[in-house]
């Protein structure tokens, strides 16, 4: 094996990932963990600076209530999500988070994140929920006040190490294993509890660019389905896995949209100059109830634009100069109205500066002007993050004061496994929650997550035989490696072993040619999902065949087993759906229609890893509100 | 190509052991060629645009040239960061060039407190008050759902 020296840490509280839903869980486990005597412990793979899906900034925080200004309600909150998603939703946990969120964003501002005010001191409003920023910092902020509270703990945080597996001790999580990415080092985290907010996952599917371009997804390269593969390794039982997100972008850079459909007012149109959104209303009848909700949900306005694509009436262009247009004429003064005209530009660009920038370049690149000329949008390709409008994640307990008996059990926001508490990407069901309200959730999840080490005080057993045999796998595509170089006089070319590059790239092409990717027009089947597991199976088996010549390239491995974990859990659960809920995110052509009979359920599942096999379920949908 | 080093500016990060633009990439892809004492990204196509090395290099060393593979070449997109604001400027592959300025920030760097002043103390691990609440919620207590 490997020389990698093991490196033991114990905690009371482990938390795996720094993002937004990580850096919550900071910032709320310090402070209980003080009362308590407690130690936290988190884990990141890159710097928590500027790690996770907000590593570049944002410019805007999606989810924000207006609880205090009476703005909306509570219930307001659920109603949006449950008919966005179709029905499919814990309409409890999408209250737990939307009931703390706003207390989130006052910290954010507190903390120094500017947060656009209108003449009056309120907040600007992109659309209804969601609150302008100058976020270029936004991670960086919210990082630092997570970083101050384990400082004055004492706890610890542990950057540049890749988290892999979960430690059992029977059916209650015991820590984790992972590797420095710097270092020859393994580390084994012991823990009473451990709390997964390691992201979704991209690249899971072929993305439309794949040469340079190969990494300018939506979603960033280096969320790998970390939280999924931990969560499922663990036993969980996972929920709404074949619920994808599929966002409309600017073309190719993925620019975002959000503030030119919802700030500026914008149209988007066919090549035709038509209105896909009025000419096809009628299409909309064949979704009742949902098809006659305000907003028309995501992947409804998805379906409409694709059935326009399918027709060839492509392609479809945001109608900027237009929009621009009608800003302008509304103000009368032609001082003032060239004074907006400088401050709407300066906002379309930063739109694209503080998340985007591949697609500031795209439009220097191209001289786009928007006033000028409209830009090309598109769908991307299939991404699993559960916190945004996707829903992928573990099957979590509810609140005790919010849940139905069927949704509690014991800790809000654990999973099935005991001790094992999930946040953002990592929980499912619950989507619409974005970067505030993932935030939120990591708090309300590691509070709950103390209070299971107070009333759960022992240490968990971890078995030295486990640990070893998890560190030899766990570092056999280096020694993989070493054996058989020799056999080639290429590196990346060996009979006995496969680089992760190239497995990516099988994995990608099942998924994107069976299990409706970009090329199937997101369209699948009962036949193609049983031949894409098939293959997938195959692709399984040569895991083991993982060659790495270095610490980087191990994590590449790692990262593309996450990949197809996540893959299975996904094919597996449109095969068990027999319906078309989510046009516009994939269609089932062999079950065209929703049926709301027999599928109006959560799709859960759950991996034995003593036998080795999946076990699909039905769990019932209850409605809490009107 | 996305992020590239310009080999006459960057200075290794003066042997230090750990240069800047290694420490922050969320991809783990820029690395120090040591017998060159020049940085380079070494998995070009995994690379985001995210920027975080050109903002923190040190030397101004670090640019970006969009993806040929969907980006015509000729544009430059180029930050100059402080504590306080984000100064962009950007030149069109016509030669055109645009420069906007945005706030990063209303705190000095590293003041984040952790309770944003906001009151704590409800030391109930039972209710369902955050540390911070009901305060930083600007409301009397957390909501309850009107269940049907
Ligand atoms: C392009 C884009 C635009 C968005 N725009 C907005 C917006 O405008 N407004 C908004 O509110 N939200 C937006 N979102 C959503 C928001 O970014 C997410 O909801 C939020 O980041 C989810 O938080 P998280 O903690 O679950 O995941 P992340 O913030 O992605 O954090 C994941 C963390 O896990 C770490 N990690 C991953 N794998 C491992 C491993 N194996 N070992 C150790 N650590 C690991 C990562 O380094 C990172 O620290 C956007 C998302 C994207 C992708
Ligand atoms: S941060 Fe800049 S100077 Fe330092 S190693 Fe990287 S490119 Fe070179
Ligand atoms: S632009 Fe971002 S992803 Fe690319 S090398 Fe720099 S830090 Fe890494």
């Amino acid at each position: 094996m490997a020389d990698f020296q093991t490196v033991e840490v114990t905690t009371d509280l482990l938390i795996l990932g720094g993002g937004m839903a990580a850096c919550g869980a900071a910032v709320e486990a310090s402070y209980w963990a003080k009362k308590n005597g407690l130690k936290v412990t988190l884990v990141d793979k890159a710097a928590m600076d500027r790690s996770g899906a907000v590593a570049m900034g944002l410019s805007a925080i999606n989810q924000y209530v207006g609880l205090k200004d009476g703005e909306n309600t509570l219930e307001d909150y659920v109603k949006y999500v449950r008919n966005d998603l179709m029905g499919i939703t814990r309409e409890d946990l999408v209250a737990s988070i939307a009931r703390h969120v706003d207390s989130t964003v006052h910290l954010f501002e507190k903390w120094g994140l500017p947060i656009w005010l209108d003449a009056n001191g309120k907040y600007v409003h992109e659309g209804r929920w969601q609150l302008m920023i100058n976020g270029e910092s936004y991670k960086v902020i919210v990082a630092e006040a997570a970083k101050n509270a384990l400082k004055e703990l004492g706890g610890e945080i542990y950057e540049r190490v890749f988290v892999v597996e979960p430690l059992m001790d029977g059916d209650r999580v015991a820590g984790a294993v992972g590797f420095s990415v710097r270092e020859n080092k393994f580390y084994v985290f012991k823990a009473k509890a451990v709390l997964v907010a390691m992201g979704g996952a991209v690249h899971v599917f072929k993305p439309r660019s794949a040469g340079e371009g190969l990494g300018r997804a939506w979603y960033p390269p280096w969320n790998s389905g970390s939280s999924a593969y931990f969560t499922i390794r663990a036993g969980a039982e996972m929920t709404c896995q074949e619920v994808r997100f599929i966002p409309v972008r600017f073309k190719d850079a993925y620019g975002p949209v959000g503030a030119w459909f919802l700030l500026f007012k914008s149209r988007a149109t066919n090549a035709l100059g038509g209105n896909y959104m009025e000419e096809r209303k009628d299409e909309l009848q064949k979704w009742l109830p949902y098809g006659s909700v305000k907003p028309v949900p995501a992947n409804l306005r998805n379906w409409l634009g694709m059935l326009d694509i399918l027709e060839g009436k492509g392609p479809i262009y945001m109608r900027t100069e237009e929009a621009i247009q009608k800003l302008s004429e509304a103000v009368p003064d032609p001082k003032e109205r060239k004074k907006k005209l400088r401050e709407l530009e300066s906002e379309a660009w930063e739109d694209f500066l503080d998340m985007t920038i591949s697609q500031a370049i795209l439009w220097a690149g191209t001289n786009v002007e928007p006033e000028v000329k409209p830009s090309e949008i598109a769908a991307a390709e299939p991404y699993f993050i559960g916190s945004h409008s996707g829903a992928s994640g573990a099957w979590v307990s509810g609140m005790k004061d919010l849940a139905p008996p069927e949704y509690f059990w014991g800790y809000g926001h654990m999973a099935t496994v005991k001790g094992m508490f999930c946040a953002g990407d990592a929980s499912g069901a619950s989507s619409h929650k974005f970067s505030s309200g993932s935030h939120a959730e990591g708090r309300i999840a590691a509070k709950e997550a103390i209070r299971f080490v107070v009333e759960n005080k022992t240490q968990p057993n971890v078995d030295a035989a486990q640990v070893n045999a998890l560190k030899e796998r766990i570092l056999r595509p280096l020694d993989l490696f070493q054996q058989f170089k020799g056999a080639s006089s290429d590196p990346d070319i060996n009979p006995n072993y496969m680089k992760p590059k190239m497995f990516m790239f099988r994995l990608q092409k099942i998924m994107d040619e069976y299990a409706g990717g970009v090329t199937a027009q997101f369209t699948t089947s009962k036949a193609m999902l049983e031949r894409a597991l098939e293959l997938l199976g195959m692709l399984k088996e040569d895991a083991e065949k993982l060659a790495a010549e270095d610490l980087h390239e191990l994590m590449r491995c790692w990262e593309n087993i996450q990949r197809l974990w996540q893959a299975e859990a996904h094919a597996r659960s449109i095969l068990f759906r027999e319906e078309t809920r989510w046009p516009g995110y994939y269609f089932r052509s062999d079950c065209p229609k929703m049926d709301n009979q027999n599928w109006k359920v959560f799709v859960n599942c759950k991996w034995d890893p003593k036998a080795d096999k999946w076990e699909m379920m039905k769990k019932p949908v209850i409605s809490l509100i009107e | 190509m996305p992020s590239y080093v310009i080999p006459e500016k960057c200075d290794g990060c003066k042997a230090l052991d750990k240069t800047a633009c290694q420490h922050i990439c969320p991809n783990d892809l820029m690395v120090l060629n040591k017998e060159l004492m020049k940085a380079y990204n070494r998995e070009p196509e995994m690379c985001w645009e995210c920027y975080n090395c050109v903002k923190i290099c040190p030397t101004q060393a670090i640019e970006v040239r969009g993806y040929a593979d969907f980006v015509p070449m000729g544009a430059s997109v180029t930050p100059m960061r402080s504590t306080e604001d984000i100064m962009w400027t950007i030149k069109f592959r016509n030669g055109q060039i645009k420069r906007f300025k945005f706030p990063i920030r209303k705190t000095p760097e590293g003041s984040a407190v952790p309770d944003g002043g906001w009151k704590t103390g409800i030391d109930d691990l039972a209710s369902p008050n955050l540390f911070t609440e009901p305060e930083s919620l600007g409301m009397s207590a957390v909501l309850q759902l009107k269940k049907k």
